[in-house]
């Protein structure tokens, strides 16, 4: 897909949700907000997948777990008082870096089929852990009385600033994989996706770069994670389950992998499409499902593929 | 020792389950080089379909013997409409597609059978148990879930090794061009294939209906375990799931029977109360992490150099 | 854009009308509709839905209107349609909640918006604790309560010897820990199993057998139960060992357990043959309009739908008055399907638990009958650490 279109997309995905506070306040339907505060966290979890998903070739299915690493990093400081965002977020964002770091280690030797199933099995282990451990609520989960303190600086606690600092953060993130996929590093990563062997012959270390990427993925993930703890008040073990690393992966594909924006429309796409049909039906799954496979079926590249008017390659 | 045995048998029994699951999963796998998430949704049909009709002619054996035609042919119309049109594409498309039929199943299934679920009732005979180790009583049951594993084992074996269909699949695994310019029907074959594949899991279903109950979602659980089985064993090697499934049920059992006293006499008995189901459910994530590490091609890595 | 946004406002103009004075009494409903344990969901929604008939769909005169809402199971997504329902739909009561979890992420927005949320099941110990608030009250009970009369029956049994097993997550422990207050005999065994998704239970089945208890306890909610039940009863435990339940055995799981269950006995607030005229009437109305017995997660949500109703009559609909409906819910004088009940200082119910067996009555259904009162008023544990008085 060409560069301008993709930033026309983003730049129009861009202003509408921008737009989602007054039109929500105008319209009187506060829910808007909720919902779109929402969409906007787990579109950064999307595109961070979609950073070794799309251009990687790393087929994660456990990349929730760094949502809900970041997200019991936020609720557990919490809980023994720390509520200070400056000590919380960036120690989230370590512990999903470290995670990343040593579980991307090993993932990393295996490829295709044998990477999802590896990246799966850390995220259930991490999963089992919640879900064991008493202390922190076990499957009841854990609230979170205070929502991360910034000094004076930023309230969290209201809604419209909130929903601008999210929004800020997934910006950055569009930014920084944008960056990223037009680097030299992130050329090698896309390379190796391609063929691994003759960037090897090459000479370039690709295992580094692969790992390298996995762990900002990681990173970005716990940053979602933070501001999922803060958004929900709450963290539980259904933030990391397997069928949540599921839906990431969907979103991506759906939005198209591979392409910067892609992820961001897949996701707003498919939470609007499931609240609306959610409303319409209880049977609502239905129809997603076929709907699911239809697009599947159709094209390749996903909504941004769509969009495009010819495929290169 | 006796109980070590009895442990045993429940986890040679768990495991056959599990094979039953991945045999079918594998197969497809190995041969279209297709990813079915869908393989869960089959595995609830199949139990549904035979908890039916068991129940409208007041018999197990006719539910089986209904549920698993229904099944392949449902599989058949399933691989035409649907399944088909994946060969060939990345794996990330079969992921969407097949998690779209997942939604569809379950949905579907509680627009025809409520959101209840059903039980699958077993006849007389298979409802008692026996001796098959001296002074412990063992459900009829779960001898004919061993019974069945082993037939489908050595039923595929034979299969695939010894029939004309079995070197066809073989060959078309290896090279699917070539076995379709030799004059074979691969269209067809492929077809064939994922029909018996959806039988499998219905099997499997019907297997597992009197002990699991049949209910919305059971797929889902169950298929994460096949997956570890045959990611274990090697995708598309029949003989690696049936061992690597040995090898989980087994262990996974054993685990949950001798873990919670080994860890109390380490830990004291608080700890190891919480922490004994915590590690135990994690173990077989742990197995498979350590299984690839160690092999990242599986057990029995399929020949012919599939990527 | 500028039409969609026109017709937004416009739309949301005559929407905020009724918002101020509001003509009808709107409930929001959050439960489980999809997935595995929607026939829970389902069930309590039909006993809610038949309060409303029962009150001719009105209360103190006025419409209403219940917004049900589908949680998935998932505590975030509780959240999110609780928030919906209060933001968009302006109601004047939550309830239903069927999950702990799901409650416990719920809560603080409904009590932020200064909403009565009446759980019609869901009763966690910090609710009933610490975390008490005067915009929540249980039409339930608190967790520990059951298993603690099921603790008194094993004790009243002679059972000397207990095998324990629950699912390792928080309401799996509380059950045991609640047991474990009043049964004074020798506990053999103590296993947790995997939560979610233990399939098999065969190891576990040949502890029991190994251990040679008096008898067994469980606790294993919705699908669980039926598979633990069918897999004891296939390893021939039944008959053998006798098996004593929590919250396992009711009118959803027992036509999937079936026979298998006959003569198990567990502890309840609610049996479906409790003597007293509104549960008859409850019972009779709930088998003629549905076809099957009522559980008691559907008697305590017709409860909580006549508890709502006695707030709405005290102050004749004006919802304004919000302290007035709390002092004329606190009074707990409504009709009830467990006879008479009180409120404790933490809004969670004063009430009897009773020992339940199960039974086929005159036609062969599989049902519950009670066999005798275990406890008489009482109270939870927790309700110390509630800090409001009134």
């Amino acid at each position: 897909m060409s560069t301008r279109l993709q930033f026309a997309l983003g730049a129009g995905l861009l202003i509408a949700l921008a737009a989602i506070p007054p039109v929500a306040s105008l319209a009187g339907i506060p829910f808007l907000l909720t919902l779109f505060t929402r969409i906007v966290i787990v579109a950064i979890a999307s595109v961070s997948l979609n950073l070794i998903l799309g251009y990687g070739g790393m087929y994660s299915l456990g990349h929730a777990v760094y949502i809900g690493i970041g997200g019991y990093t936020v609720g557990i400081l919490a809980f023994h008082g720390v509520h200070s965002g400056l000590v919380q977020w960036p120690l989230a964002l370590a512990v999903s870096a470290l995670f990343a770091l040593v579980t991307g280690a090993l993932c990393l030797r295996t490829r295709g089929v044998y990477f999802i199933m590896i990246t799966l099995a850390f995220a259930q282990m991490v999963y089992f852990l919640t879900v064991g451990v008493a202390k922190y609520g076990g499957d009841d989960g854990l609230t979170i009385a205070r929502r991360s303190s910034f000094g004076g600086l930023v309230n969290l606690a209201d809604r419209t600033t909130f929903y601008y600092v999210s929004l800020a953060f997934l910006l950055a993130a569009v930014l920084v994989v944008w960056r990223i996929s037009r680097s030299h590093f992130g050329m090698v990563v896309r390379g190796a996706c391609a063929n691994d062997r003759r960037m090897q012959a090459l000479g370039f270390p690709t295992y580094r770069y692969r790992l390298a990427a996995y762990v900002i993925a990681g990173t970005m993930g716990g940053l979602a994670g933070a501001l999922l703890a803060n958004q929900t008040d709450f963290v539980n073990p259904e933030m990391l389950s397997w069928t949540r690393s599921g839906d990431l992966m969907i979103m991506v594909i759906l939005g198209g992998s591979g392409s910067v924006i892609g992820p961001v429309a897949g996701t707003v796409a498919y939470m609007v499409l499931e609240e609306v049909l959610s409303g319409i039906t209880e049977h609502w799954q239905i129809i997603l499902g076929p709907l699911v496979v239809l697009m599947a079926l159709v094209r390749q590249g996903g909504i941004v593929g769509w969009l495009s008017p010819k495929r290169h390659a | 020792m006796t109980l070590f045995l009895e442990q045993c048998l429940n986890g040679l029994q768990l495991g056959l389950l599990l094979f039953l699951l991945a045999a079918g999963l594998t197969l497809v796998f190995g041969i279209m080089d297709l990813v079915n998430l869908a393989h869960g949704s089959l595995y609830m049909v199949g139990a549904y379909l035979a908890a039916w009709f068991a129940k409208r002619f007041d018999s197990f054996f006719i539910g089986l013997a209904a549920a698993l035609p229904v099944a392949l042919l449902l599989g058949i119309v399933l691989e035409v409409l649907v399944i088909r049109r994946l060969y060939g594409r990345d794996h990330l498309v079969h992921v969407l597609a097949t998690f779209g039929l997942i939604l569809f199943f379950n949905e579907a299934v509680r627009l025809v059978w409520g959101a209840a679920g059903l039980t699958l009732a077993l006849p007389e005979f298979l409802g008692t148990w026996v001796q098959v180790i001296p002074g412990v009583p063992y459900p009829v049951y779960r001898v004919a879930i061993i019974v069945v594993g082993l037939l489908v084992a050595a039923f595929l074996y034979f299969l695939v090794q010894h029939t004309r269909v079995g070197m066809l699949i073989r060959a078309g695994a290896a090279d699917r061009e070539m076995v379709g310019a030799l004059g074979v029907n691969i269209r067809l074959l492929y077809t064939l294939v994922f029909g018996v594949g959806a039988c499998l899991a219905a099997l499997a279903g019907v297997m597992a209906a009197p002990i699991l109950t049949v209910q919305i979602g059971m797929g889902e659980t169950i298929l994460i375990l096949a997956f570890v089985v045959i990611v274990i064993g090697g995708i598309g090697s029949v003989r690696g799931a049936f061992v690597a499934a040995i090898i989980v049920g087994v262990l996974d059992t054993l685990g949950r029977a001798f873990l919670p006293g080994a860890l109390k006499q380490t830990f004291g008995a608080a700890a190891a109360s919480t922490a004994a189901p915590a590690i135990s459910a994690m173990f077989i994530y742990l197995l498979m992490a350590a299984f690839l590490i160690v092999r990242p091609e599986g057990l029995f890595p399929a020949a012919g150099g599939r990527k | 854009m500028i039409r969609t946004l026109l017709s937004a406002a416009t739309a949301a103009a005559l929407l905020s009308l009724p918002a101020h004075a509001q003509q009808k009494i709107k409930i929001g409903f959050v439960n489980t509709f999809s997935g595995p344990n929607a026939s829970i969901g389902n069930d309590e929604r039909d006993g809610f839905e038949l309060a409303l008939d029962h009150l001719g769909r009105k209360m103190a005169g006025k419409e209403v209107e219940v917004i049900y809402e589908d949680d998935q199971m998932k505590p975030e997504v509780g959240k999110q349609v609780s928030e919906k329902l209060l933001q968009s739909h302006k109601v004047d009561f939550m309830t239903g909640y069927n999950w702990s979890n799901v409650l416990l992420a719920s809560l603080k927005p409904v009590v932020d918006a200064q909403t009565f949320l009446v759980s019609g099941n869901a009763g966690p110990s910090q609710i009933a604790g610490e975390l008490c608030s005067p915009w929540f009250f249980s039409a339930s009970w608190q967790n520990d309560q059951t298993p603690m009369a099921l603790g008194e029956v094993l004790n009243r049994r002679g059972v000397k010897k207990l095998f324990v097993l629950a699912p390792n997550y928080a309401a799996g422990k509380d059950m045991v820990q609640g047991m474990k207050r009043t049964y004074k005999g020798e506990i053999v065994g103590e296993e947790y199993t995997r939560w979610p998704g233990q399939l098999d239970f065969s190891a576990e089945l040949s502890k029991v057998r190994n251990a040679k208890p008096d008898a067994v306890f469980v606790f294993y909610p919705g699908a669980a139960g039926s598979q633990f039940f069918l897999q004891y009863g296939q390893a021939g435990l039944r008959g053998q060992i006798p098996l004593y339940s929590v919250y396992t055995t009711d009118s959803i799981t027992l036509p999937l357990i079936k026979e298998i269950a006959l003569g198990s006995l567990s502890t309840q607030s609610w049996v479906q043959d409790l003597d007293n005229p509104v549960n008859k009437r409850f019972v009779a109305d709930f088998r003629k309009k549905y076809g099957r017995y009522p559980s008691y997660y559907a008697a305590q949500h017709y409860d909580a739908a006549m508890l709502i109703n006695s707030a709405v009559v005290a102050v004749k609909g004006d919802m304004t008055k919000k302290d007035a409906m709390r002092a004329a819910m606190r009074k707990a004088d409504f009709p009830n399907t467990r006879g008479k009940l009180r409120f404790n200082n933490n809004h969670f119910p004063i009430q009897n638990f009773y020992l339940q067996e199960v039974a086929k009555d005159a036609q062969g259904n599989l049902t519950m009958k009670t066999l005798e009162k275990v406890l008489t008023d009482h109270k939870d544990l927790y309700a110390s650490k509630c800090t409001m008085k009134w």
